[in-house]
């Protein structure tokens, strides 16, 4: 401000030629230096993330192998081989479960935990910590924890009640591996959760109160609207997630036995490191990659308003 | 709290999902001290002594010592380049530093959820040929990018809470951009470089299928990969896994208690504005 002011004083006449040409130099200047503070993290996700990203789209067309990149243009052969194989099936209804399973039980749980601790001021801490403790371990560490000392048939809790071993069975496999990963899970949406119900206005609150609304009428009519978008927002992210699920049906079953808990995540990985059809591999990575799409551009069209505030 | 038997179902229902958290860890704890004779009869017993034996297996077959050199060089290398990316980035897009800061913002949300699967095999294919795979350094710019979104995001809502007049008495000082970065505006938002960091640090620290594909080789292998040799050598002798695993469970929940406030600040803050 004090640039633009200095030569109007000093000149009287065409002093606003060269201070707008020195503004807009120095905006420039201003943006150029703008764009080189977001470049590094801008150019970071566009050659990790985008560009193979792209590279896929691309082989997912071919016969690459993976090694190297040479690699024959096959038109749509290795769409039409996934989905003649029935394993490509399975893994697409798993994902669908696994979904299912990820939008109702944690989200019941998180909610019931998340309205409880809305008014235990002293606890709520606690139980916080308590609830999160399973969500930062390791996917492997509580993978491996879980098929020794609950899931095992000698030593584990399901030997001690002579239950057969979950991730062994056919019909149970797959839900022996959601098991784990909602264990870890919902503490994380009970922190989300209560995170927007206290952002919910009080007043609010108090006139419900007011009225004579009981607990379960208040958070009904109340709370829940209230923490609709992030409620969408969570389910939006639990549908991309459950199309790429992979950690911990990988670390359990290896999506046995006889790819009864095979889903698309680790359907494509044993393309691509097993038998080394990447093509293939990227085949599979791009139809998961579809369903997430879907989502994300839901996603981002629900959130613009709040983007661009 | 009108009536108190409506309170004590509540306590009690809370109670109930923190004994659920809670059970697989305690029973790690109680069983990483026995030998198998004792843990065959039932996992929920207290260990008749205190054996040291299953820690010290644990630790030399899982090459600890390399998993944690490893871990810590590879998460460092993740949180220290996503927090001065993110943070620059979080600052210009806050401030709406550059006209095409809206396009800037649609990007991040899309990158955000691209799944790693799209663009793993390209990669690997990628870091393979040019001789970088092996490297602990290499996946850590890896999970770098893949947090970045997600970090910016969380970066520049708290960029945005730094008064305006604070950045504009800086300029009248003439304090260049540089300066006015590190000396007034990296103070204010310590605590978003702190949650950050926690955040990001853990998602590096515990991430699997981009380190294990990238990382085959026994020397570069972090601590969870370690742990994971373990399994099929001793899938059979739970106190040496259970030991194993609680050499990886207690450092991190330390760190998580320390830092909780900043982790369940973020969880929440992030999910909340997106």
């Amino acid at each position: 401000m004090t640039t633009t002011l200095a030569p109007r004083a000093r000149s009287r006449s065409g002093a606003t030629r060269p201070a707008t040409r020195r503004r807009s130099r120095q905006s420039r200047r201003r943006a150029v230096t703008g764009y080189l503070l977001v470049s590094p993290a801008l150019l970071l996700s566009i050659l990790i993330v985008v560009l193979p990203g792209i590279l896929t789209l691309l082989f997912a067309f071919t016969d690459w192998n993976g090694i190297g990149f040479d690699a024959e243009f096959i038109g749509l052969q290795n769409f039409q081989d996934i989905l003649a194989d029935p394993v490509f099936a399975t893994s697409l209804k798993n994902n669908i479960t696994w979904l299912i399973l990820f939008l109702t039980l944690p989200v019941v749980i998180g909610l019931l935990t998340a309205a409880l601790l809305l008014r235990r001021k002293r606890m709520r801490t606690f139980y916080q910590v308590v609830f999160l403790m399973p969500y930062v371990l390791a996917p492997v560490v509580n993978a491996l924890v879980w098929q020794t000392i609950i899931y095992n048939p000698n030593g584990g809790v399901f030997g001690l009640l002579q239950l057969a071993p979950p991730t062994a069975g056919q019909s149970t496999s797959l839900y022996a591996a959601a098991a784990v990963d909602m264990w870890h899970y919902w503490g994380f949406l009970t922190v989300v959760y209560l995170g927007a119900m206290r952002q919910t206005p009080v007043d609010q609150v108090e006139a419900a109160t007011v009225d004579g609304a009981g607990a379960w009428k208040v958070f009904l009519h109340v709370y829940l609207p209230s923490i609709r978008p992030t409620l969408l927002l969570m389910g939006v992210m639990t549908v991309i997630f459950s199309f790429l699920a992979f950690d911990y049906v990988y670390l359990l079953t290896q999506g046995g036995p006889a790819h009864s808990s095979e889903v698309m995540g680790t359907y494509a990985y044993a393309f691509a490191f097993s038998s080394f059809q990447f093509g293939k591999a990227a085949a599979v990575g791009l139809v998961m990659s579809f369903f997430g799409l879907l989502a994300s551009v839901l996603y981002t069209w629900i959130s613009r308003r709040d983007l661009l505030r | 709290m009108k009536t108190p038997f409506r309170s004590v179902i509540g306590h009690l229902v809370l109670a109930v999902f923190a004994v659920t958290a809670l059970v697989p860890l305690v029973l790690v704890l109680l069983n990483s001290f026995k030998d198998n004779s004792e843990i065959l009869g039932n996992p929920f017993r207290l260990p008749e002594s205190l054996s040291v034996d299953n820690f010290v297996t644990a630790w030399n077959y899982g090459q600890f010592t390399e998993g944690f050199v490893n871990s810590i060089l590879l998460t460092g290398t993740t949180v220290v380049v996503v927090l001065i990316c993110s943070s620059l980035a979080g600052y210009v897009l806050a401030g709406q530093k550059v006209r095409s800061w809206p396009v800037i913002m649609v990007y991040l949300t899309m990158a955000m959820t691209v799944p790693i699967q799209l663009f793993i095999f390209p990669l690997y294919s990628v870091a393979a040929n040019a001789g970088l795979t092996d490297n602990v350094f290499v996946v850590g710019v890896i999970l770098a990018a893949i947090n970045m979104p997600f970090a910016t995001f969380l970066m520049r809502t708290f960029f945005l809470n730094v008064p305006v007049e604070v950045e504009e008495a800086a300029v009248v000082d003439g304090l260049n951009t540089f300066q006015l970065v590190t000396r007034v505006l990296f103070p204010m938002v310590r605590p978003g470089l702190i949650t950050v960091g926690v955040i990001v640090g853990l998602n590096a620290w515990n991430e699997f299928l981009i380190s294990s594909t990238f990382l085959q080789d026994r020397d570069t292998k972090t601590l969870t990969l370690g742990f994971l040799t373990m399994n099929g050598t001793f899938s059979t002798d739970i106190g040496t896994m259970m030991a194993g695993a609680l050499i990886l469970i207690v450092p991190i929940l330390a760190v998580f208690i320390a830092l909780q406030r900043y982790v369940v600040d973020g969880m929440a803050s992030g999910a909340v504005k997106g």
